[in-house]
C-alpha cells in the first residue's frame, strides 16, 4: 500500500495545493471531484487504504491548516478534523494514481471531453468561451448531460458561475471589468479551466491574452510577413513590412522579442526583432542558408540551421550571434528545438538511410536517435515545456500528420490529426499548428492533444503557417 | 458501526469543504482586467500595434570563424548584378525528395562551368527549389542541399567554389503553380544566375 503513495503529488495534495503537479496526463476529464468522492463511498477497500495512509507520518512539514484558512478548533476536534482532511487527500490521490496506471498510451490520447453546459452568454463572449474551452478538452452538451454548468452574462461585463452538478456546489463565481469583453471572456475561460481541471488555462500569459507568432502569405507562396496575434488568431498585427519571403518565427521565452528568417536582404538571414523597441539585428547572414532559429529556454543561446561548411547542419550561437558553434554533422539535419532544461537539442536528420528524430547535447556531443517507428519522415520537432513530450510532423505519402512522442522514447509516437508545424502552449497539453485549407492554403488551428479536439484560428491573410506559441 | 465510523468524519470533511470553498452566494469576486497591459508591447496609446522594424543593423557579427570547407563569405548579393537570362536554359531537375544530381543533368552543369571559365570576373548564384510536398523548413534545407550538390559538381569541373553562392527558396518559388506531378517535376530544380560585379565595386 505504501508504495502506491510514493509520489511527489501525495504531499502536494496534502498541502491543499490546488494546482496539480501530477504528470501527464493531467486530471482525466472524467475524473471530476464528484466522481472520485462517489467511488470512495462505494468502495470500502479504498476507504481502508485511506485510513492506513492517515496513520503514516504526516511529515514534510505540511501546513495542514492552510487549505482551511484560519483554524478555529482546538485539541481533539481539531486533530480529528485534520485527520479527515488527510484521509480525503489520500483517497483522492490514490484514485488518481490508480486511474493513471490503468491508462495505456493510446488511452492518453483518446480521452473523452469534459461535458459542460454553457448558458447566458451571447455574441463575442460566447464565441470566446466556446473556442477556449473546446480546445482545452471540453464539450458542450445540454444541462442534463453536463458534468458542470457554466452560467453567466456578458451584458456590460462578463460575469459567471461554474456549478459542479455531482457535488452540487458552485466551484467558481466571478465577474470581470476593464479591458474588453473579449479579454474578460478569455480570463473567465482560464478561471473555468483552473476550477474544473485544476490546471492553468491557455488563454492568458503574463497579464494579457496569450500570443502566437507566425508567417502569413497572401498567396500561399512567396513573399509574406511575420505576424503576431492572440492565440485564437484575433488582433493579427504584422511585425515585418519587408515584402519578402519570411520563415519560422521563434519567441524569446518571457520576452516580447522574436527571431525569424527573412529574405529581406536577398539571402535567407536570421533576424532578432524586439517588439517593444522595433530594434532589428541580423544575427546570422552566412553565405547559404540561415534558418530555423530556436531560442534556448533561458534566452541566452540560439540554435539554427546553417551550411557555411558546405553541409546543412545544426549550429548554436549566443543570443547576439557571437560564439558560433557547429553542433551536428549529419547529411540532412533540420529543425532544432531545445529541451526545457537547455541540455539537449532535438532535431530531424537521416540515419541509416531513414529519416529520424535525434537529440544531441546542446554543447555538442554524441547524437542519440529517437524511436519514431510507425511515423515516417519525422520533421519539425517541438519539445514540450514540461519536458515530457516531443510533438512533430510525420509524412505518410503526401499528407502530413501531427504526432506526439514521449521525450524519454519509452513508447512509440502517436499520430494525432492532419497538420504540420506543431508548437506547444505553456501547459504542455495544447498545440498550435497549421493544416491545409481550401485552395492549397494553410490555416492555423489550436489542438488539445488528449482529446484531439481542434478548432481553426482566424486567418490573417491568405495562408498562415509556422506558428510559435509565446511562452 | 464500522460504517458509521467511516462516514462520520467524511461528513465533517464535506461540510468543512463546503463551508470554506463552496456555495458562495451574493456578489461574486471581481477580477479587474489590466487594460493597460496591451500597451506594454505596443507604442504608447496604440492598441496592439507594433513599432515598425528599424533599419537593419548590418554591423559585423562577432566571432565568425570560417569552417574547413567554408562557403564563400567574401561577396554578397549586394556586390553583384544578376543576369537570370544567361543560364536560364540550364536549370537542372531532381527526383522527389532527392539532392542527387542525375547523369542526365551533367551536360547542363558543363555548360554552366564553361560560361564561368570564359568570364573570370563572373560569379554564380545557385538557387535550390523544391516541390510542395515536404514540410517548410525541411524543404528549405532540401533546396539548399540541391544547390550545394550542384556547387560540388561545378568544383569538380574546375570552378572555384568561392565564386559560387547558394540560396534555397524551399517551396516558396515554384516554377509551375500546379499541384500535380507535371508541376512538381518542374519545381524540383536548381536555377543558375550569372552574377557580374557592380561597376566601381
Amino acid at each position: 500500500m505504501k508504495k502506491k503513495f510514493n509520489n511527489s503529488n501525495f504531499f502536494a495534495s496534502l498541502c491543499g495545493n490546488k494546482i496539480q503537479r501530477n504528470p501527464h496526463p493531467g486530471p482525466l476529464p472524467s475524473d471530476g471531484r464528484g466522481r472520485i468522492v462517489r467511488r470512495l463511498m462505494q468502495n470500502p477497500a479504498t476507504g481502508f487504504a485511506g485510513w492506513s495512509c492517515g496513520k503514516m507520518e504526516p511529515a514534510a512539514g505540511c501546513p495542514l491548516s492552510h487549505p482551511m484558512g484560519e483554524g478555529q478548533g482546538e485539541g481533539f476536534p481539531r486533530a480529528k478534523f485534520f485527520l479527515t482532511i488527510f484521509f480525503i487527500a489520500c483517497v483522492l490521490n490514490f484514485s488518481r494514481a490508480q486511474t493513471e496506471i490503468q491508462i495505456s498510451r493510446e488511452g492518453i490520447f483518446a480521452q473523452k471531453p469534459i461535458p459542460v453546459a454553457l448558458d447566458g452568454f451571447t455574441g463575442e463572449a460566447a464565441e470566446v468561451l466556446k473556442f477556449d474551452l473546446y480546445v482545452q478538452g471540453f464539450s458542450f452538451v445540454t444541462p442534463d448531460a453536463a458534468q458542470y454548468l457554466i452560467h453567466g452574462s456578458d451584458s456590460g461585463n462578463v460575469t459567471g458561475t461554474v456549478t459542479d452538478k455531482l457535488a452540487r456546489k458552485v466551484i467558481l463565481s466571478r465577474s470581470y471589468n476593464g479591458a474588453s469583453l473579449r479579454r474578460q471572456a478569455h480570463a473567465f475561460a482560464d478561471d473555468i479551466v483552473l476550477a474544473i481541471a485544476g490546471k492553468p488555462g491557455i488563454a492568458q500569459l503574463r497579464g494579457t491574452t496569450a500570443r502566437i507568432a507566425y508567417k502569413s502569405q497572401p498567396s500561399g507562396i512567396g513573399p509574406g510577413e511575420i505576424y503576431v496575434a492572440d492565440f485564437d488568431g484575433f488582433t493579427p498585427t504584422n511585425v515585418t513590412e519587408d515584402h519578402s519571403i519570411v520563415a519560422k518565427p521563434a519567441w524569446v521565452p518571457g520576452k516580447m522579442a522574436l527571431y525569424y528568417t527573412s529574405y529581406a536582404r536577398g539571402n535567407p538571414d536570421i533576424f532578432y526583432h524586439s517588439l517593444t523597441s522595433g530594434q532589428r539585428r541580423v544575427i546570422a547572414n552566412y553565405s547559404g542558408l540561415n534558418t530555423s532559429a530556436a531560442v534556448s529556454p533561458d534566452g541566452s543561446k540560439v540554435a539554427m540551421v546553417l551550411d557555411k561548411t558546405g553541409s546543412v547542419n545544426i549550429w548554436v550561437c549566443n543570443a547576439d550571434g557571437s560564439n558560433l558553434k557547429h553542433i551536428t554533422s549529419g547529411d540532412e539535419d533540420s529543425s532544432p528545438t531545445w529541451s526545457p532544461n537547455g541540455d539537449w537539442i532535438c532535431f530531424a536528420t537521416k540515419h541509416n538511410a531513414r529519416r529520424q528524430l535525434a537529440k544531441v547535447p546542446a554543447g555538442g556531443g554524441e547524437v542519440q536517435y529517437l524511436n519514431t517507428a510507425g511515423t515516417p519522415n519525422p520533421t519539425e520537432p517541438d519539445w514540450s515545456p514540461d519536458g515530457k513530450w516531443i510533438a512533430f510532423t510525420c509524412q505518410f505519402s503526401h499528407e502530413f500528420d501531427i504526432c506526439v512522442l514521449p521525450a524519454d522514447a519509452t513508447s512509440a509516437p502517436t499520430v494525432l490529426v492532419p497538420g504540420e508545424n506543431p508548437s506547444w502552449a505553456p501547459n504542455s497539453r495544447t498545440l498550435v499548428f497549421n493544416h491545409r485549407a481550401a485552395g492549397y492554403q494553410q490555416a492555423l488551428s489550436v489542438l488539445d492533444v488528449f482529446t484531439k479536439q481542434y478548432k481553426d484560428c482566424r486567418r490573417a491573410t491568405g495562408s498562415d503557417s509556422q506558428p510559435a506559441w509565446a511562452r | 458501526m464500522k460504517m458509521n465510523k467511516l462516514i462520520f468524519p467524511l461528513m465533517i470533511a464535506l461540510a468543512a469543504t463546503l463551508a470554506t470553498t463552496g456555495c458562495r452566494k451574493g456578489t461574486p469576486r471581481t477580477t479587474p482586467m489590466p487594460g493597460e497591459a496591451q500597451t506594454e508591447i505596443a507604442t504608447p496609446g496604440g492598441n496592439n500595434t507594433f513599432p515598425p522594424g528599424n533599419i537593419i543593423d548590418t554591423g559585423q557579427i562577432p566571432g565568425v570563424t570560417p569552417g574547413p570547407i567554408a562557403q564563400n563569405q567574401s561577396w554578397t548579393l549586394d556586390d553583384v548584378t544578376q543576369d537570370r537570362a544567361a543560364l536560364a536554359d540550364d536549370t537542372i531537375h531532381f527526383a522527389f525528395d532527392s539532392a542527387v544530381i542525375r547523369d542526365s543533368e551533367q551536360s547542363k552543369l558543363i555548360i554552366v562551368s564553361e560560361s564561368l571559365k570564359s568570364d573570370p570576373n563572373a560569379k554564380l548564384l545557385i538557387e535550390g527549389n523544391c516541390d510542395e510536398r515536404g514540410t517548410e523548413e525541411y524543404n528549405r534545407a532540401l533546396g539548399e542541399r540541391r544547390a550545394l550538390a550542384a556547387r560540388e559538381v561545378l568544383a569538380k569541373l574546375g570552378v572555384d567554389p568561392m565564386r559560387v553562392r547558394t540560396i534555397s527558396y524551399g517551396k516558396d518559388k515554384p516554377a509551375d503553380s500546379g499541384h500535380d506531378e507535371a508541376a512538381w517535376s518542374k519545381n524540383r530544380r536548381d536555377d543558375f544566375v550569372l552574377c557580374h560585379p557592380k561597376t566601381g565595386a
